[in-house]
């Protein structure tokens, strides 16, 4: 009797820590996910983010950001002027002292023209992240620690440690001195960091490789694949579990069909865009090249086993009695199906489409082929036929590991990477919530 | 429709079922007459739901269940080549052991039939559908609540709606198996009331494990006995003078 009860007491502990150990994971994953990814959408703004919205989006008071753009430019001046005075002194400077400070100077040179964006009067680069200053308060004062700081690696103990050295001591007592006391003390009036709530980071074009703007392209890229795939494969999946639960009769050749879903389920999704390149696109010739629609038949594919399976499951489940009542009825066996079976099994259809669809909105592999591009324009709806398109699953890999300046914009990374959570989970809530709702119909 | 009675709706000759190679139903001659209620009784496992099955084809949906010999229905060949049988199922109502109406509502249950026999008009569904619960003595309880789901009702009430949705299509003959063995007693003498009702307009033929309900609402009674038909009579005769020993022991309550 003790033992059994410790024993029970083992096992209902081994639960609970279980479903802690699950929940703390969840928590560590998807919870910096969730802090990092806000930042896409709330962050501390500066002017260059203004005047950028305004000049790129054509959003904002135009007369207000001119307005602090010129309070702006008034104090940023010193900085300008102390850079140009530096120049001059440093032409009467001994050679040796000269050459000393030549390199430092040039990188705090640019760092300036990376943080405040180039001196206005001189010509426009051609990027458009030069033409702006750091658009983002937390950017921003990274850019000021590479001016103020030099990063030096000390490798007395074996392994490199990295100091930072102040730069300041180097320039005291040249004109130079005023840009690190400014700097230093009064960054915030020289971009004014203000709370800025971006939704449209959702929608918002990328401009110069997500330097700017948002992931509207690659939202609408990850919807047009999931909703297609899911055009694709519920018909078919659909009328394959029918086939397995209320026609096939057994024998070698439905053990067959069988097994090539469950061979088909198993099968890395690398695979199956290997396949939908050599496939749809070299073979069938579906587009000339890359397109939203080979991706989508290539996720059908690969989510079409799943939708199979909760469907049979589904089917399999709904009470032969109700089966029996239409046919005595004088119900066909289509109509039966139609009428009777698929609505009751509908929860269950459900559940596993918009499951499926979940994993069709976050796979990768199966679009690099067949439909994804790095960088892109919003598709739209007339040309999913033949474009290929950006997709946000994709693109998050693609923005971490080719991207040029990809420190840069860790802030857009997180935000796709939340975006495509927050878009599975909204899924996964809708399946919850339609079953419930369905259910609630058929149990009255 | 006492000048039907007599006449055989349903005729089994030299009527067998096998599943797969066993025999579940042996060799029966029976005829069902029309217009009357017949009461099939019989240990458990003797094949009186096999029976019951073969007259509206119930068990194609069985593998490997196959018939032999000839089993008619209204003159025709129920195992016949040529025969219709979504038709021939809309012809032979059945109410099943278990109450199993549709997870929708409590009228589309009913409309289920005439919709899948192409009415579509409202005026006329609606004018089945009150018949059908008239027929079945639902209507009254049910008639505020017609839009809502047929899984809401109790276990009687939901048996009666069986019946209404299979009065709904009109049927010829109605086969009811145990149709009260899930019900509690007051349930139980509610449908026992709608077949003596019912009685003159349909063919009836009822499986019942209950002696007593056989005895009350049946005009004749077949017993069967491990897939053979033993004896068939008028109830009065056959649960007063058994002419086998079998069915009187049965009756009597010696085994099954
Ligand atoms: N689906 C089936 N497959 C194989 N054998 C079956 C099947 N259904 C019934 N049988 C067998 O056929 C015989 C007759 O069964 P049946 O269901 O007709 O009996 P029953 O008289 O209705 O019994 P009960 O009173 O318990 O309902 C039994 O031996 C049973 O085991
Ligand atoms: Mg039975």
């Amino acid at each position: 009797m003790k033992r059994r009860k410790i024993v029970d007491w083992v096992f209902s502990g081994g639960a609970y820590c279980a479903v802690a150990v699950m929940v703390a994971f969840l928590v560590l994953v998807i919870g910096p996910v969730f802090v990092k990814g806000v930042g896409a959408y709330v962050f501390r703004g500066t002017v260059e983010n203004r005047r950028m919205m305004l000049e790129q989006f054509g959003r904002g008071d135009s007369v207000a950001v001119l307005a602090e753009w010129a309070e702006v430019r008034r104090a940023r001046q010193p900085v300008y002027d102390a850079l140009r005075a530096f120049e001059r002194e440093m032409d009467e400077m001994p050679s040796a002292r000269r050459k000393e400070l030549r390199a430092a100077f040039k990188e705090v040179k640019e760092g300036v023209a990376e943080l405040l964006g180039p001196e206005p009067g001189t010509p426009l680069p051609a990027l458009t992240r030069r033409i702006y200053g750091q658009t983002r308060w937390d950017r921003a004062k990274v850019k000021r620690a590479h001016i103020l700081f030099e990063e030096q690696w000390d490798y007395s103990g074996g392994d490199g440690v990295r100091v930072l050295v102040p730069r300041a001591p180097m320039f005291e007592g040249t004109a130079l001195a005023l840009v690190f006391a400014v700097l230093e003390k009064d960054l915030e009036g020289l971009l004014r960091p203000r709370l800025r709530f971006y939704p449209q980071f959702l929608t918002d074009r990328s401009i110069d490789a997500h330097f700017f703007g948002g992931i509207g392209a690659e939202v609408a890229g990850t919807v047009y694949l999931a909703l297609g795939a899911m055009l694709i494969a519920v018909p078919f999946g659909i009328v394959a579990a029918v086939y397995f639960q209320e026609y096939a009769r057994g024998g070698p050749v439905l053990s067959f069909l069988r097994s090539c879903v469950n061979t088909l389920a198993g099968v890395p999704s690398v695979v199956f865009g290997l396949f939908g390149l050599a496939f749809f696109i070299n073979t069938m010739h579906v587009s000339r090249g890359k397109s939203v629609l080979a991706g989508a038949l290539t996720l059908a594919l690969l989510v079409l086993p799943t939708v199979i399976r909760a469907s049979e499951e589904a089917i399999a489940a709904v009470p032969r009695t109700y089966k029996e009542a239409a046919l005595s009825l004088g119900a066909g066996q289509w109509r039966t199906i139609l009428t009777v079976i698929l609505p009751a099994a509908l929860p269950g259809i459900l559940t596993g489409i918009v499951i499926s669809m979940g994993r069709a909105a976050g796979e990768t592999a199966p679009i690099i082929f067949t439909a994804a591009v790095s960088v892109g324009p919003l598709v739209g709806l007339g040309d999913v036929l033949s474009h290929p398109t950006p997709a946000l699953s994709w693109n998050l890999y693609n923005m971490c590991t080719e991207h040029e300046a990809a420190d840069e914009i860790r802030h857009v990374q997180y935000g796709m990477a939340l975006t495509l959570v927050m878009i599975v989970l909204a899924l996964n809530l809708a399946a919850i919530f339609l079953r419930a709702r369905v259910t609630r119909r058929l149990k009255g | 429709m006492s000048e039907q009675t007599g006449n055989a709706h349903v005729t089994a000759v030299g009527f067998s079922v096998f599943y797969g190679a066993q025999e579940a139903v042996k060799a029966v001659d029976l005829g069902i007459p029309s217009g009357e209620v017949t009461a099939i009784i019989g240990p458990s496992g003797c094949g009186k739901s096999t029976f019951l099955r073969a007259v509206n084809r119930m068990n194609d949906l069985i593998p490997g269940c196959r018939a032999a010999g000839k089993l008619m229905f209204d003159g025709e060949d129920v195992y016949g080549g040529n025969i219709d049988v979504a038709m021939l199922r809309r012809r032979v109502g059945m109410v099943f052991q278990k109450p199993n109406p549709f997870p929708k509502s409590i009228y589309d249950n009913v409309a289920y039939g005439p919709r899948l026999h192409g009415v579509t008009k409202r005026a006329a569904l609606d004018e089945i559908v009150e018949a059908s619960l008239h027929g079945a003595a639902l209507w009254d309880e049910v008639k505020d609540r017609l839009a809502k789901n047929a899984l809401g009702l109790s276990g009687g009430q939901a048996q009666r709606l069986c019946l209404a949705r299979a009065l709904a299509v009109k049927p010829e003959i109605l086969l009811m198996d145990e149709p009260t063995s899930a019900l509690d007693p007051k349930s139980t003498a509610r449908i026992e009331e709608l077949i003596v009702n019912l009685r003159g307009q349909y063919t009836i033929a009822i499986v019942t494990h209950n002696m007593q309900q056989a005895a009350r609402v049946s005009d004749k009674t077949a017993f069967f006995y491990e897939g053979v038909l033993v004896e068939f009579a008028p109830t009065s005769d056959l649960f007063t003078h058994p002419k086998e020993k079998r069915t009187e022991d049965y009756i009597t309550g010696r085994f099954g």
